[in-house]
């Protein structure tokens, strides 16, 4: 039992210094900025298909399961505002950071592990480049930046979703859909669900790359470091999630 | 008068927990020299070198590479010392995910700041071909042979034209000749760039060929020293062993 807390602090120790030692890298030049933009181009790349198909079915479920219920209060004219708020505030920001999870903070931590294990870090270093910056902090930077963009794309598809759904019963133009939604959008319905997102995307390649670069000796630590960044990164999303929405409850 | 070492280990001690790996190593390297290093597997033949540059982090001792003490350098003096060491990783070590071209310039780019891209190409080139492998250019490590990515590891090495080479076993893992070939590169490169190397190995073959002096490590020291005809002929019976 100490020594599993021990074992806590001990990890809570190295997170943040690894943490810390980002920021400080950050601002030291050279930046590494080929690396960074193929870094946000694979965050993407790999994980557009998936955004687009959970969005749009989120957004259609969502409409299609709300009906009923606000077909008995007579409100079926909610409909559109009442299933993008949700998108927006909640479904959307958190879906999409839990395929980003599972699909970036694993693959950052497999590769960077097996980078790890068969000592391609060492290379790195031996030949006075720093490992860290050119892996760490533009792999950090790209989900930070990338996750944000996924989300604001998945918004759009998953209310495009809705106005599919909609449509199986009612019939409304593409345009006053999205005009019946914007009408009802507030900026405070969008900006805290924006802000959180660059912390669920921090904290995605945050976990990724520390679990990968901290990844022991042997080709069996890669599967762990994969399967530990993805587990810590969901956890994380959830648990960032639910500071935001108290903080944006008392601020708001 | 002798001439001053390039590389002086003096009785470096590395522990692992409660593995105790390295118990007072002394070792020299002189300025173009080949010095081989043998000894049992898990004897901490690699963890030497990589204590030598600042890879692991040794307990005590000291390290001195062209008379600046390794151990106590800050990170930014420790990167310009290592700007004229290559080090050949035992299994490569390439960056998988870059192609042949792109591990070399990687490398030349971070060493020499400025180069325009046809020097850089000239140089790639040269490397690649004093090797034997200028046809691999566009190939990923992935798509090379275990004796193929030694030779580029090696040519990743010799780019920055390094005046110290450590090599950590070239030569295991590959058949007879391509080993030769190996010990062979070893040895033209020694003259060619007037390098000074450590050569970590379990080949009596590349021991002979490419060794200026040979030292065996067991537990933890150094054990024996000598010429490879020196310690062929020695009576102890455990140096005795590596000669069979
Ligand atoms: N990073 C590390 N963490 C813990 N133990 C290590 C580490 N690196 C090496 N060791 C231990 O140090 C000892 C020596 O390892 P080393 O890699 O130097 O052996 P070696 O002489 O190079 O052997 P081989 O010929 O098989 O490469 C081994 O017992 C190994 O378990
Ligand atoms: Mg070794």
């Amino acid at each position: 039992m100490t020594l599993y807390l021990k074992n806590i602090f001990n990890d809570a120790g190295n997170v943040t210094q690894f943490t810390l030692r980002f920021f400080k890298e950050l601002f030291k030049p050279p930046f590494q900025f080929r690396e960074f933009i193929r870094q946000c181009f694979v965050v993407g790349y790999k994980t557009l298909p998936l955004i687009s198909i959970t969005g749009f079915i989120m957004g259609l479920v969502l409409t299609i399961q709300s009906r009923p219920t606000l077909l008995k209060f007579g409100a079926e004219s909610w409909l559109p505002s009442m299933v993008s708020l949700s998108l927006i505030r909640e479904i959307a920001p958190v879906v999409t950071a839990l395929i980003c999870a599972g699909k970036i903070a694993s693959g950052i931590g497999a590769e960077l592990g097996s980078m790890k294990v068969t000592e391609q870090i060492d290379a790195m270093e031996v030949s006075a480049i720093n490992p860290y910056k050119y892996l760490v902090v533009t792999r950090i930077l790209a989900t930070t930046l990338m996750v944000p963009l996924l989300v604001i794309y998945a918004d759009f598809i998953g209310i495009y979703g809705g106005y599919v759904g909609y449509n199986i019963h009612g019939s409304m133009t593409l345009f006053r859909y999205f005009s019946d939604v914007l009408e009802h959008l507030e900026f405070l319905d969008f900006f805290p669900a924006v802000i959180k997102t660059f912390f669920f995307g921090f904290f995605i390649g945050l976990i990724g790359s520390y679990k990968g670069f901290n990844a022991s000796n042997g080709t069996a630590s890669v599967g762990i470091a994969a399967n530990e960044a993805v587990v810590a990164a969901s956890l994380s999303v959830f648990i960032i999630d639910m500071m935001a929405v108290q903080l944006t409850d008392l601020f708001f | 008068m002798k001439a001053k070492p390039i590389i002086a280990i003096s009785n470096l001690y590395k522990s692992f927990g409660k593995n105790e790996v390295l118990k007072g190593i002394n070792l020299t390297v002189n300025d173009g020299e080949n010095l081989v290093i043998l000894g049992r597997s898990g004897s901490g033949k690699s963890v030497t070198i990589k204590c030598l540059v600042g890879l692991v982090q040794a307990d005590k001792g000291k390290i001195q590479i062209f008379d600046e003490e390794v151990t106590t350098l800050n990170n930014d003096d420790l990167n310009y010392i290592r700007m004229s060491i290559g080090f050949m990783f035992q299994n490569g070590a390439l960056y998988d995910s870059m192609s042949v071209r792109q591990n070399l310039t990687f490398t030349l780019k971070h060493h020499t700041q400025n180069l325009a891209e046809e020097e850089i190409e000239i140089k790639i080139i040269e490397a690649l071909e004093s090797v034997g492998l200028a046809e691999a250019i566009d190939k990923m490590p992935a798509e090379l042979s275990g004796g193929m990515k030694k030779r580029i590891a090696l040519a990743r090495a010799i780019i920055i034209k390094p005046k110290i080479i450590l090599y950590d076993e070239p030569t295991s893992g590959l058949d007879t000749i391509t080993s030769r070939e190996i010990s062979e590169l070893i040895l033209s490169v020694q003259k060619k760039y007037k390098t000074s190397s450590i050569i970590i190995t379990h080949d009596m073959a590349c021991a002979k060929m490419t060794g200026n002096r040979i030292l065996i490590l067991k537990e933890g020291q150094i054990n024996a020293e000598g010429t490879y005809v020196e310690l062929e002929k020695s009576k102890d019976e455990w140096v005795h062993s590596f000669f069979i």
